[in-house]
C-alpha cells in the first residue's frame, strides 16, 4: 500500500509547525509593517519627505495605550478583550494629535520657507531623536506588559499539531484588514481622499484647483498617526512594550513602503506582507521540515539541527537586502511608485 | 467696468522682476489673447494674476474687487480658474475625478456640471473612468479645461491650450473654447498660434520683455504692420 506509506512519510506535524512559524508569523509581523508603511508612503507621496520618526510614533502610540490601560485596567473585561485594545482609539487620537502638532511645530515652518528636501529629512531625523528621548523619559527603558492577564490562545486542530493564534494576533490581523478596506474607500470615494491623491499627483495643480493643501496635510498626519498608533499598540500587545520598539521596525517599514512603490497605500500593504514573510522564511529553521527524511537518507548524510538562511539575531539585515534588491531591479517598487 | 483689470504689474520669481509693467483689461464675456515671443512673460503674467507669485507693484481688480496677491483658493471661489501650460491634469486620477477636483471648493451638488463638461468635450464621457495620464495630448487638454470649468468661473485663464497638438486637435480645442465663451465665460488665454487666435480675440495683448508692446482689439493687432512684422512671423 504505497499510499499509506506516503502519508506516513508526509511530515504533517512539521508542516503545521511551518504554517505557525512562517505563514501566521509572517502575516502578523507583515500587518504591523503594513500599518506603519501606509503612513510612511502617504507622507512621502503628499509631503515629499522620508518620515523617520514613524517608528517612534508607533512606539508613542503603544505608550499612550499602555497609559490608558493602566488608568482603566478593567474596561476590556466585559468584552473579553485587553483593555489596551478597547482603549486603542484613544491612543490613536492622541498620536494623531501629536503628529499634527509635530508637523505644525517642526515641518510646516520649513515647508513655508520652501526648503530643499534634504532639509526636511534632516529635520525629520531631529524629530526622531527628540521623540526617542521623550519616550525614554516617560516610559523608561524597561519592558512592560500592555495586558497583564494571560493571552487568550486559539488552537485549530490540524491533524496532529494545532495551528496556534493568540488573541492579540487575531485582533491585529482583523484590524489591519478593516483599516485597509476603510482606507481604500476613503481614498477612492470621499472628497478629501480624492484631494489627497490629487495632491500626491500634482500639488501645484491641486492648489490651482482651490484644494486646501493645509487640510490635506492635516488629514494625512491624522491617518498616518492613527495607523501608526494602532500598529504599535497591537505589536506591543503581541510581544511587549519597550521604548526601543521602533528600532526593529523602522527599517522594515521603510523597506515595505519602497518595495510597494512610494505613494501607493496598497503597495505598502503588499510590501509589508512581503517583508514580513521574507523575514519569517529567512529565519525559519528548515531542518525541522527535513528531519523526517533522515531515515530515508544514506548514513553519511546528516541533517544539521539548524538550517536557516539568516540567524534570528540578524533578522534586521533582511529588509536591508530587500531594499537593495528592489532598488537594483525594480526601483519604482511593485506598484509603479514615483521616482522623482 | 472691466471684468478684469491688471494695471502696471511688476512681479518675479524671487530674483529680479520678470514683469515690468504689464497691463491687461478685458470685459465680461470677452476673449482676450496674450501673444509674444518665448520668455516674454506671458505665463508669468497669468501666474501673477492667479496668486502663484508675488506681485510687487501694480493692482489687479477682478469683478470690482482688488485681488492682488490673493491665494488661488480665494480666487477660485471668486470665479477665476486657471489651466497651467504644463502638468495640468492629475495623471493617476480618473477623468471624472479630475473634474471633481475642479469642483473641490463647491459644497453643493455638481453632477450637472460634469454633464456640462461632457457636453463640451464628448470624448471625455467614454473615458471617464480612465486615468487622465493615459489620454492623448488633446484629450488631456480637454480634461484640464473641463476641470477648470467645474467651479463655474466668470473668467477662465488658459496658458497655451493648443501647445503640442496636431492641427486637427488644435482646431477642435479652439472651437470648444469659443463654445465655452459663448456660454458666458470670459477667456484670457496665452497662444502661440497668434494669427489664428487674434482672429477670434476681442482683445489682444502683445508682450515682450515683461511689458506690453501692443494692445488693441484682435482685428487691430492683425491689421497693424508693426505687429505683423515682429510678432506674427512671415506675412501669410
Ligand atoms: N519658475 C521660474 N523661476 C524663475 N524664473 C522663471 C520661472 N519660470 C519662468 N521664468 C523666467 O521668466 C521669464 C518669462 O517666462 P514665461 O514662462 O513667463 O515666458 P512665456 O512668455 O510664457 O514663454 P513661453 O512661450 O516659452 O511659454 C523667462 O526668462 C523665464 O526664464
Ligand atoms: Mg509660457
Amino acid at each position: 500500500m504505497p499510499e499509506a506509506g506516503l502519508l506516513s512519510v508526509l511530515p504533517i506535524n512539521e508542516f503545521v509547525f511551518f504554517i505557525n512559524k512562517v505563514v501566521i508569523g509572517g502575516l502578523i509581523i507583515g500587518s504591523v509593517y503594513a500599518l506603519g508603511a501606509i503612513g510612511v508612503t502617504l507622507i512621502l507621496g503628499i509631503l515629499r519627505f522620508a518620515h523617520f520618526p514613524h517608528g517612534d510614533m508607533m512606539t508613542a502610540g503603544a505608550f499612550f495605550a499602555l497609559v490608558c490601560a493602566s488608568l482603566a485596567p478593567h474596561v476590556g473585561d466585559p468584552f473579553g478583550l485587553p483593555s489596551a485594545f478597547v482603549l486603542m482609539p484613544v491612543a490613536m487620537a492622541a498620536t494623531a494629535a501629536m503628529a499634527v502638532w509635530l508637523d505644525k511645530a517642526f515641518y510646516a515652518p520649513l515647508r513655508r520657507a520652501n526648503v530643499k528636501p534634504v532639509v526636511m529629512v534632516m529635520s525629520s531625523v531631529g524629530v526622531m531623536l527628540m521623540l526617542q528621548g521623550l519616550i525614554r523619559l516617560f516610559a523608561g527603558t524597561g519592558t512592560r506588559q500592555l495586558d497583564p492577564g494571560p493571552k487568550d490562545i486559539y488552537r485549530i486542530p490540524a491533524g496532529g499539531r494545532d495551528l496556534i493564534v493568540t488573541q492579540p494576533q487575531l485582533l491585529l490581523f482583523i484590524f489591519t484588514a478593516v483599516a485597509v478596506v476603510a482606507l481604500h474607500f476613503f481614498l477612492t470615494r470621499s472628497r478629501m481622499g480624492k484631494a489627497m491623491r490629487a495632491v500626491a499627483d500634482n500639488a501645484e495643480l491641486a492648489r490651482v484647483s482651490g484644494i486646501s493643501i493645509d487640510h490635506v496635510v492635516r488629514t494625512t498626519w491624522i491617518i498616518a498617526g492613527a495607523l501608526a498608533a494602532a500598529g504599535g499598540t497591537l505589536l506591543a500587545l503581541d510581544v511587549t512594550f519597550k521604548a526601543d520598539l521602533s528600532f526593529n521596525i523602522i527599517l522594515p517599514v521603510f523597506a515595505a513602503a519602497i518595495v510597494g512603490g512610494v505613494g501607493h497605500p496598497y503597495g505598502a500593504v503588499v510590501g509589508g506582507m512581503l517583508v514580513g514573510f521574507t523575514e519569517t522564511l529567512a529565519v525559519f529553521n528548515w531542518s525541522v521540515l527535513l528531519r523526517p527524511l533522515q531515515p530515508y537518507l544514506p548514513e553519511f548524510v546528516e541533517i544539521p539541527s539548524k538550517i536557516a538562511f539568516v540567524p534570528t539575531e540578524y533578522k534586521i539585515v533582511i529588509p536591508f537586502f530587500i531594499l537593495i534588491a528592489v532598488l537594483i531591479w525594480r526601483p519604482t517598487g511593485i506598484f509603479k511608485g514615483r521616482t522623482n | 467696468m472691466p471684468l478684469l483689470e491688471m494695471s502696471d504689474i511688476h512681479a518675479g520669481y524671487g530674483g529680479a522682476n520678470i514683469l515690468n509693467g504689464v497691463s491687461i483689461a478685458i470685459e465680461a464675456d470677452e476673449i482676450g489673447v496674450i501673444v509674444g515671443p518665448n520668455g516674454a512673460g506671458k505665463s508669468t503674467s497669468l501666474k501673477a494674476l492667479f496668486g502663484l507669485l508675488k506681485v510687487s507693484e501694480g493692482a489687479i481688480v477682478f469683478d470690482g474687487e482688488t485681488i492682488t496677491n490673493a491665494v488661488p483658493e480665494t480666487l477660485v471661489r471668486k470665479g477665476l480658474s486657471f489651466v497651467p501650460q504644463e502638468y495640468n491634469v492629475f495623471p493617476t486620477l480618473s477623468v471624472e475625478e479630475n473634474l471633481e477636483m475642479g469642483a473641490y471648493v463647491r459644497r453643493d451638488s455638481f453632477r450637472h456640471l460634469i454633464d456640462m463638461v461632457y457636453g463640451f468635450f464628448p470624448p471625455l464621457k467614454e473615458k471617464r473612468r480612465q486615468p487622465a495620464g493615459e489620454l492623448s495630448g488633446g484629450q488631456r487638454q480637454m480634461v484640464a479645461i473641463g476641470r477648470a470649468l467645474m467651479s463655474e468661473p466668470k473668467l477662465l485663464l488658459l496658458d497655451e491650450p493648443t501647445a503640442g497638438l496636431s492641427p486637427r486637435y488644435m482646431g477642435e480645442i479652439f472651437e470648444r473654447i469659443l463654445a465655452v465663451n459663448a456660454s458666458g465665460v470670459g477667456i484670457l488665454m496665452v497662444e502661440q498660434n497668434a494669427r489664428q487666435a487674434l482672429g477670434f480675440a476681442h482683445r489682444g495683448f502683445v508682450l515682450a520683455n515683461g511689458q506690453n508692446r501692443f494692445t488693441g482689439t484682435g482685428a487691430e493687432l492683425l491689421a497693424d504692420p508693426e505687429v505683423a512684422k515682429s510678432f506674427l512671423g512671415g506675412g501669410d
